[in-house]
């Protein structure tokens, strides 16, 4: 790892204060993907801003929301009794990502920004467009079993690689965000950016920004819910599709429906019109009409062309799973 | 050079360190704990596991300087007193180690997992496990020693 400077402020202005200030600095919390990618060659930031010591580390629970402070531990949000019982999906997520140890250093606020593991991305001698913009992908080419299908462009079609995002996004969950200059919200689907021609953006934040916390709102459908996780091995793996699902009934009949998936998408990918489908629909036969909405605009490659009828099938049990309370 | 005071299995030590130093090297290089191993030092293997404050973490991922002020449990912490903690008893008896260079991760690992709480069943604790690998394939042993001492202590 090469050398690089450590600051460590213990408020959250003098943090931003700080990153505003400093060339090439970036932030570092639980460090699982920064000093990772670090040692890998990917990135190397001159100084890194320790925000471990800022008090961004609490949950609050009202009527309205959760709101879970950015450098929460994700072993704790998934251990948290109000999102284990009112945001269920959210928590089978989490746990469902990583192993006990990276949860227990990793934090939310990063968990969201965490960077894809396109083998091509971390290998500095392969080419790739998110590291340097115009350098072409070795992927297309290469082992791209585990890439995206959806979201997909010429550019890139590398997996955003987190499970609790694709909870969080089809739990209308919203960023807060604070520079130096002020703060500002945005809605977590709203907050990804698809790879298009420029794959090196992968979000809204800019520089000098801070994640301080993600809310999320008490919706329908929230309750109800589940995360499925399909993957080559039963535990510590990346997936090759995931399903956050959530249903609300009106007796027999959906009155509101979440979907979103992971492993299939190059961001966390919320499938809105498979939940439109869904709402008015009573029985199991709406689900695969749903299935087939989601990935209706799939682009499958020779290696991952599998993950088409998988998520599909993935989605219908995952919506099983919720009207079964499982 | 910036200092650093570091507590490890009870004792504090001042260190002089650079800010790229992981805790992992600063335990194994500085402080001469060896115990603690280097598998693939990209955090997916769990050799490195340490208790930090009591939560099991990877040494490998964590940067030293950020560590001031922690417990730090590192495997020659676990025995007391010359004696074995039931946990390196039941790996013994159990024979849950061939080559045992994941030996320590593992045994640090499962003390986290005691102190969670969270797993009961053989499920449980190989899921709650899933992060330690072991080359050797010994995980039947390792899951046999790990339940023996989630029943003992009764959780």
């Amino acid at each position: 790892m090469q050398a690089f400077d450590l600051l460590q402020p213990t408020d959250t202005g003098e943090a931003l204060k700080l990153i505003a200030q400093t060339q090439d600095a970036a932030f570092i919390a639980g460090g699982t993907n920064v000093v990772d990618l670090m040692k890998c060659g990917v990135t190397s930031p001159s100084t890194l801003v320790d925000i471990t010591r800022l008090p961004l580390d609490s949950i609050e629970v009202n009527s309205k929301h959760i709101r879970i402070g950015a450098l929460v531990r994700n072993s704790d949000v998934a251990q948290h009794p109000d999102v284990i019982e009112s945001f269920p999906m959210l928590s089978r997520a989490f746990l469902a990502g990583a192993s006990p140890q990276l949860r227990n250093m990793a934090t939310v606020g990063g968990n969201v920004l965490q960077r894809t593991r396109c083998p091509y991305f971390r290998d500095p001698a392969a080419a790739c467009n998110k590291r340097h913009a115009g350098d072409g992908c070795d992927a297309f080419e290469g082992y791209h079993r585990m890439h995206a299908i959806l979201g997909t462009s010429d550019a890139c079609f590398a997996t955003h690689p987190s499970d609790a995002a694709v909870a969080l996004v089809a739990l209308d969950a919203i960023v807060d965000i604070q520079s130096s200059s002020g703060s500002r919200r945005i809605s977590l689907d709203e907050f990804y950016t698809l790879p298009g021609e420029t794959p090196a953006i992968e979000n809204d934040l800019k520089p000098g920004e801070l994640i301080v916390a993600i809310e999320i709102p008490r919706g329908r459908a929230h309750r109800h819910s589940t995360y499925l996780k399909v993957r080559d091995r039963a535990s510590y793996e990346f997936a090759l599709v995931s399903v956050a699902a959530g249903l609300e009934f009106d007796g027999d009949r959906i009155d509101a429906a979440r979907i979103a998936l992971g492993g299939v998408g190059t961001i966390p990918w919320r499938a809105r019109g498979a939940e439109e489908a869904l709402v008015g629909t009573s029985g199991d036969s709406a689900y695969e009409k749903a299935a087939e909405i989601a990935l209706k605009h799939a682009i499958p490659r020779r290696d991952n062309a599998f993950k088409v009828e998988l998520a599909k099938r993935a989605i219908v049990r995952a919506l099983e799973m919720v009207r079964q309370g499982q | 050079m910036p200092q650093l005071k570091l507590k490890v299995n009870g004792q504090a030590h001042s260190v002089e360190l650079e800010p790229n130093v992981t805790l992992l090297d600063a335990l194994r290089e500085r402080l001469g704990l060896v115990g603690t191993k280097k598998g693939c030092d990209f955090g997916q293997c769990g050799a490195c596991t340490v208790l930090v404050d009591g939560r099991r973490v990877l040494s490998c991922l964590s940067l030293a300087m950020m560590h001031a002020n922690a417990e730090i449990t590192t495997i020659e912490g676990v025995a007391t007193n010359g004696s074995l903690h039931p946990l390196q008893q039941a790996f013994i008896e159990h024979d849950a180690f061939q080559c045992g260079f994941c030996t320590s991760g593992q045994i640090v690992s499962a003390l986290g997992l005691l102190n969670e709480g969270h797993a009961h069943t053989d499920g449980e604790i190989r899921e709650a496990m899933s992060g330690n690998l072991c080359r050797c394939g010994a995980y039947s042993n390792i899951l046999a020693a790990v339940r023996q001492e989630v029943r003992r202590a009764g959780i």
